[in-house]
Parts: C-alpha cells; structure tokens; sequence
C-alpha cells in the first residue's frame, strides 16, 4: 500500500538501501503510517498482545530448551532442575507455561471479538481463515508442549489424544503409531513431540505474518463495520495505536504476572507433579483448560449412528467444531458486520459465549450423570449456532440503520 | 419473542450449571479444613523454626520410607529454606554413607553437593518392604497433591492465588486415621458396608479410604529442641504434621520466598508502568474524536 507512503530517504545510505531493499520503506508504511480506524475499542488491541504472547513464547521456549532433556528418564526430573538450579529458572519456566494459558485467553478474546464485530466477512475471509489456522496450529503447539514435562497428566493427554486419530477409518492406526512412534506412548514420541514443539511456532510466526498481511490490504475492520471512506475515519498507525497497544499489552502483563510469581500451577493439575507411569491411570485425566469446549464435544459422542460408530463420530464432531469456524465467512451472510447494529444477532451472540464457557466447565467434569445430557444439549447448540441460526438471521433480521461514515459515528457519540 | 426465548434458554443453562455441583457433592471425599501457613499469600515466607522441625520429623519418621531424591543436602544450608549453618549441613551428610563406584568399597561418606539418599535401592526393595505398595517420592509431592474446592469457590482461588492445597492435604491425611472403619465410612455400590482390606489403613481424606500406610506420627513420638528464652512447641500430631508440610512445601517449591519478593516488585511496577502508559495514551489521543 505504498500510497500511504510518505518517506523520504534521509541520508545517503537510506538512499542507497531504499534502491536496493526498501526496508526502511515498508516498515515507515505498515508499522507507522498505515491507516488506521479511529474508533477501534480496547478489544481491537488484542491483536498486539498475541504478537507479544507468541514473542514471550519463543524467548523463553528457546532458554528452556537449553536446559531440557527429551528422554522419557529424564524429561521430568530435568523441568524440576530447570526450577531449582537454572538461574532465573522458575521465573522462566513460570512464564512459559502460564504463558501458554495467557495465550488462548488472548486468542479467545480475539476470536470472539471477531465474531461479534463481523470481522470475517468480505473482503477479509482470507485474513478470517489464516486466524483459524494459527489457532490450530497454536492447538497442536501447546497440546505437545504440555507433553514435555512428563507428568501423569503429560503421558496421559498424549495417550488420550493420540488415540482419537485411531478412530479415523483404513489411515487411523498407521497414523496412530506414526504419531506415537511405537505402539504405545513412549520415548519416540516424546522426542518427536520436543521436536515438533520447537518447529510449530515459527510456522506460527510465518503465518502470523501472513495474516498481518492479509490484514493491511483491507484494512482493520472497526466497531461500526462500515468501511473507511476517507483520510478523516483513519489515524496513523503510530504513534496512536502503537501507544494504545503498548497500553494494552502493559495492562495484560498485570495478571500474567499475578500468575507466574503467586500461583504458577494453578493453571496446572497436580497430578502433572507426578512423573507418567503407563501402569497407573489419574482419576480423571482432564486436559488444559483451553481445550476443554472442544475435549466436552468430543466427549459428548457416545452414540452411533447408522454405520458410523460412536469413537469415530466423536472425532467428526470434534474436527467438525473448528472446521466450522473455516466456513464462517460464508454461513453468516448479512451484510452488516457490526453485532452493534443487528438487535436479533446480538442475543444469539451472548447465547453462544454462555453455551461457550458451558462447554468449557462441561468438559473438566466427569462424564457420569447430568454432565452426559448437558454436554450433548450444549454441543448441539454450538454446531446449531452456526449450521442454522447465523443463516437464518441473515434472511429474518432486520438490521438498525448504519452511520454513513466512522468519523460520523465517532461525532455523534461524543455529541450525544 | 427472541428476547424471551434467549432470556429463558440462558436461564435453563445457568440453572444445570448452579444445580451440578449439588449432585457431585455428595459423593465427593470429606471437606479438607485449610490450614494457616505462613508461605501462603503474596508476602508469604517460610517459617525457618517449623522447616527445621518439619525437616526432624522427615528425618526420624519419614525418611525410613519415603525418598527425597531431587533433594541435596547442600539446599538444606539454603537461604529461604531451613537455612541450617553450613557446618551442620557438612557433619549432617557425613552421618549419611552413599554409593560412588569410584570410592573403596564402591560407598564414602555423603558430603553436601549428594542428593538426599534413598531409603531403598530399587521400586521392588520398596514395594517389597512395603506390603506391595510404593512409598511415594516426597521431592514434589506437595504440590503433586491438592484440595478440591466444590463450585464456585474455586473461582476465588484465581485471586487468592491459593497454592496450598497440598500441605492443607498432607496435614488432613495426617489427622484423617482411624482404628477402626468408622460409621461415617461410605458404603459400597450394592450396599454392602466398607470393608478393609488386610494390611490396609482407614483414612478420612485418602481417596478410596483404604490407605496402605500405617499411621505414622502419635502424640509426644518426636521431641523437638526448646533453645532457650523459647516457648515449647506442642509435640502433637497436629502439629507434626503442620511443620512436616511445611518442610515438604519447601523441598517441592524451594524458591517460593525468592518469588514471590521478585513478584510484589514485578506487579508494583507493571500497576505503575500502566498508569504512566495510560497519561502517555490520553495525551497523545487528546483532541481526537473516536
């Protein structure tokens, strides 16, 4: 978006470099200049405490694996000496596994924020789905990183999880045994978890990237939904935003930090204190909080259908809920993005973030009793929400009138 | 129309949420009574006098089963912890006789860099010795041990930052024996009353009850050193039990003082960090419309 450009090269070198790799250039443009809405909420900020997450994941991943030793002997016992004989090290290995929890909270808020202002819609699918792809692949990344320590619950997520891909017809088992190295849980697959740990987030990084990309070609979306018409709805980049964010990120350290230096496991289970033994199964093995919405859908197949059986259906409905998110961008066809201006949209939107969260308790409770139907009512509404509602909406719903422009918007709400 | 129907279906959900806890309580273990320790909250410390009986009763009782093997003797003269002199430290592991292959004789004398040694060789020797149940490793069970706090109280744990749930544990399975199968013992699937298995122990707080560890402290069992111008610690199981969880604490957590110090620090900074970064963010916005 060069048009936004407004460097002039400086110096000789700058000249010199600008001919040859605009460097200086494309950075003036999209980390300063670039046009930004003027009305984003404090949601919109967000965005850049991901990008920090992910930056304090890979810094203190990279000092943790120094000290780390990938060997079902010794995986354990080498966490504990990075606690007590690493300097700094319980600080270190502190942030990075409350680190990990900061993330998805972050990502979730993002996620949500997304959906409610209709942020995937055109032209920004492109941008929507590189969003759910990162949030995959930040799935797999911490799901093998809680393998790393080797705890009960380590051993045990690793056996539970690896074993859904078994129930996936003629490819399950070959799969199974690829992903565990061997028949069982064991020292191939911790190495090729520690392997595949340190490899993901810089693909996460690459499209991170890529979706910051698909980002400054639309733009930012806004709490309005209506598009920028012209240089009055935008400010520069910085230093507005990078202030704003800067803000953001600070505030967000408060709690990271509330975690790390006062309840470091308590984001954690106590049986992951307890080296894995493949002998002794935990009470219940319930995996890491931000897993659970999906771990209650996956649960809450126990029936079969038809010629499908109830393992395999599981799996379908649990590949089922993030392939969704996918097709998003073209189940909910109103052309209003903005929750702000669709009174019937808005409900369902609470609606779903209360189904939501339910799912997340569901999924951390045993699988007897009550818990079994509310599951299934629950994981029903969440596929209901997005196969029948969002399109439904978008015939019956009658959206309020939109402001004509941002800077409009912006004038009418400080006037009133 | 949707405004009810929503207003309803949320209801509906919050209710099963509220109602579930009711259905889970009453088959969950007996209420753990939290404990006053002194390491909890944001400017806890260890109590130096109670890791240093705590670290008596692991000795003389606990130690006979239980191993300690990410522990050195040398953390023992650690600042934080029981902070014992360094020549306590010295004369103390040289009571103890280690295995080195390069030694005459293939044992030394233990010096303070030597872990704490283990009381059986192997997992068999101590099953063996054991009844065929395995004293667990005592290094980071405190923290591999917890309490369960039933909806919604467990949500004030994530503000309190309550990370005690294993002394509080320890201190209750300590407390929670029984001679006999007491009358408040829950009764089997079909009916039938509990039965002990032999060789087994009742316990209150022990999950399944039926606990292959005998009691292991009685009232008056050790007795602690009263230096002078010091009032006597109680020598009661209660309060064995509290300074040996809390010894047990610190072996699991052994920088936790350093921690949470550097912590406070941390969080002043970042609450006054953020309200300079909020005066710099409403300069730089004043006079725009957003």
């Amino acid at each position: 978006m060069s048009e936004h450009s407004t460097y002039t090269p400086g110096s000789g070198i700058e000249k010199w470099l600008d001919e040859r790799l605009p460097i200086i250039r494309f950075s003036k443009e999209h980390l300063m200049d670039f046009p930004t809405p003027k009305n984003l909420n404090y949601w919109w900020t967000f965005g850049a405490i991901l990008v920090m997450c992910l930056l304090v994941q890979i810094v203190t991943g990279v000092i943790l694996a120094m000290h780390y030793t990938p060997n079902i002997a010794l995986a354990f016992d080498s966490v504990e000496h990075i606690r007590r004989d690493v300097n700094g090290g319980r600080i270190i290995q502190a942030t990075h596994a409350v680190g990990a929890s900061m993330f998805f909270a972050a990502v979730y808020v993002h996620i949500f924020r997304g959906m409610y202002f209709g942020s995937y819609k055109a032209p920004r699918e492109i941008l929507w789905i590189l969003g759910v792809l990162i949030f995959v692949l930040m799935m797999a990344t911490a799901f093998m990183g809680y393998v790393l320590p080797w705890g009960q619950m380590s051993g045990w997520a690793a056996t539970v999880i690896t074993n859904i891909f078994a129930a996936i017809p003629v490819v399950g088992t070959p799969l199974l045994e690829l992903l565990r190295g061997g028949f069982s849980v064991g020292n191939p697959t911790l190495n090729r978890f520690f392997s595949l740990h340190y490899l993901l987030p810089f693909v996460i990084a690459a499209v991170v990237a890529l979706h910051i990309w698909a980002l400054h070609v639309p733009g930012n979306n806004n709490p309005t939904g209506v598009d920028v018409k012209d240089s009055r709805d935008t400010l520069p980049f910085h230093p507005y935003y990078t202030m704003k964010d800067l803000f953001g990120m600070v505030l967000f350290m408060i709690p990271f930090a509330w975690f790390i230096f006062f309840a470091p496991d308590i984001l954690g289970h106590p049986d992951n204190y307890i080296q894995f033994n493949s002998q002794v199964t935990p009470a219940h093995i319930v995996p890491e909080w931000y897993f659970l919405p999906f771990y209650a859908i996956l649960r809450a197949i126990d029936f079969n259908l038809l010629f499908i059986d109830s393992k395999l259906l599981g799996v379908i409905f649990f590949g089922g809920s993030i392939v969704i998110l996918f097709l998003l961008p073209w189940l909910d066809t109103s052309k209003v993005r903005s929750g702000n201006f669709r009174p019937m949209f808005k409900w369902f939107y609470w609606l779903f973030v209360i189904n939501f969260v339910a799912l997340t308790y569901l999924g951390a409770q045993p699988a007897d009793g009550i818990y079994v139907l509310l599951s299934k009512i629950c994981t029903a509404y969440y596929f209901i929400h997005f196969v029948v509602i969002l399109p439904l909406l978008s015939r019956i719903e009658k959206p309020r009138p939109l402001p004509t422009s941002i800077s409009e918007s912006v004038l009418a709400k400080s006037h009133a | 129309m949707f405004n009810t129907k929503t207003i309803l279906a949320t209801v509906a959900v919050l209710a099963g949420l509220a109602g579930m806890p009711a259905t889970q309580a009453a088959e969950e273990a007996p209420h753990i009574e939290k404990q006053s320790w002194s390491f909890a909250g944001i400017f806890g410390t260890y109590d130096q006098n109670q890791l240093q009986r705590g670290f008596q009763v692991f000795r003389e009782v606990c130690s006979s089963c239980h191993s300690a093997r990410l522990i050195s003797f040398r953390n023992l003269a650690e600042e934080g912890g029981p902070a014992f002199s360094e020549e306590q430290v010295k004369a103390l592991a040289a009571e103890y006789e280690v295995a080195d292959p390069t030694a005459d004789g293939g044992t030394r004398k233990a010096v303070p860099a030597d872990r704490w040694p283990s009381p059986f060789a192997t997992e068999q020797d101590a099953r063996d010795a054991n009844g065929g149940a395995l004293p667990p490793d005592f290094s980071v069970l405190a923290k591999a041990r917890g309490v369960h706090d039933a909806f919604p109280f467990w949500i004030f744990n994530y503000f309190t930052g309550y990370s005690e749930g294993g002394p509080d544990y320890i201190h209750a399975l300590m407390n929670g024996y029984h001679d006999e199968v007491p009358e408040s013992a829950p009764h089997n699937a079909d009916g039938t009353p509990f039965e002990l298995p032999e060789g087994k122990h009742y316990n209150d707080y022990f999950p399944g009850h039926a606990l292959g560890m005998a009691k292991p402290l009685q009232d008056g069992q050790i007795t602690y050193d009263v230096a002078e111008g010091e009032t006597a610690v109680p020598l009661t199981v209660d309060q064995y039990s509290k300074d040996v969880a809390a010894y047990m604490m610190w072996m699991a957590e052994p920088g936790l003082v350093s921690r949470k110090q550097t912590g406070f620090g941390v969080l002043l900074f970042l609450v006054l960090f953020a309200g300079l970064m909020y005066g710099t963010k409403r300069k730089i916005w004043s006079g725009i419309e957003h």
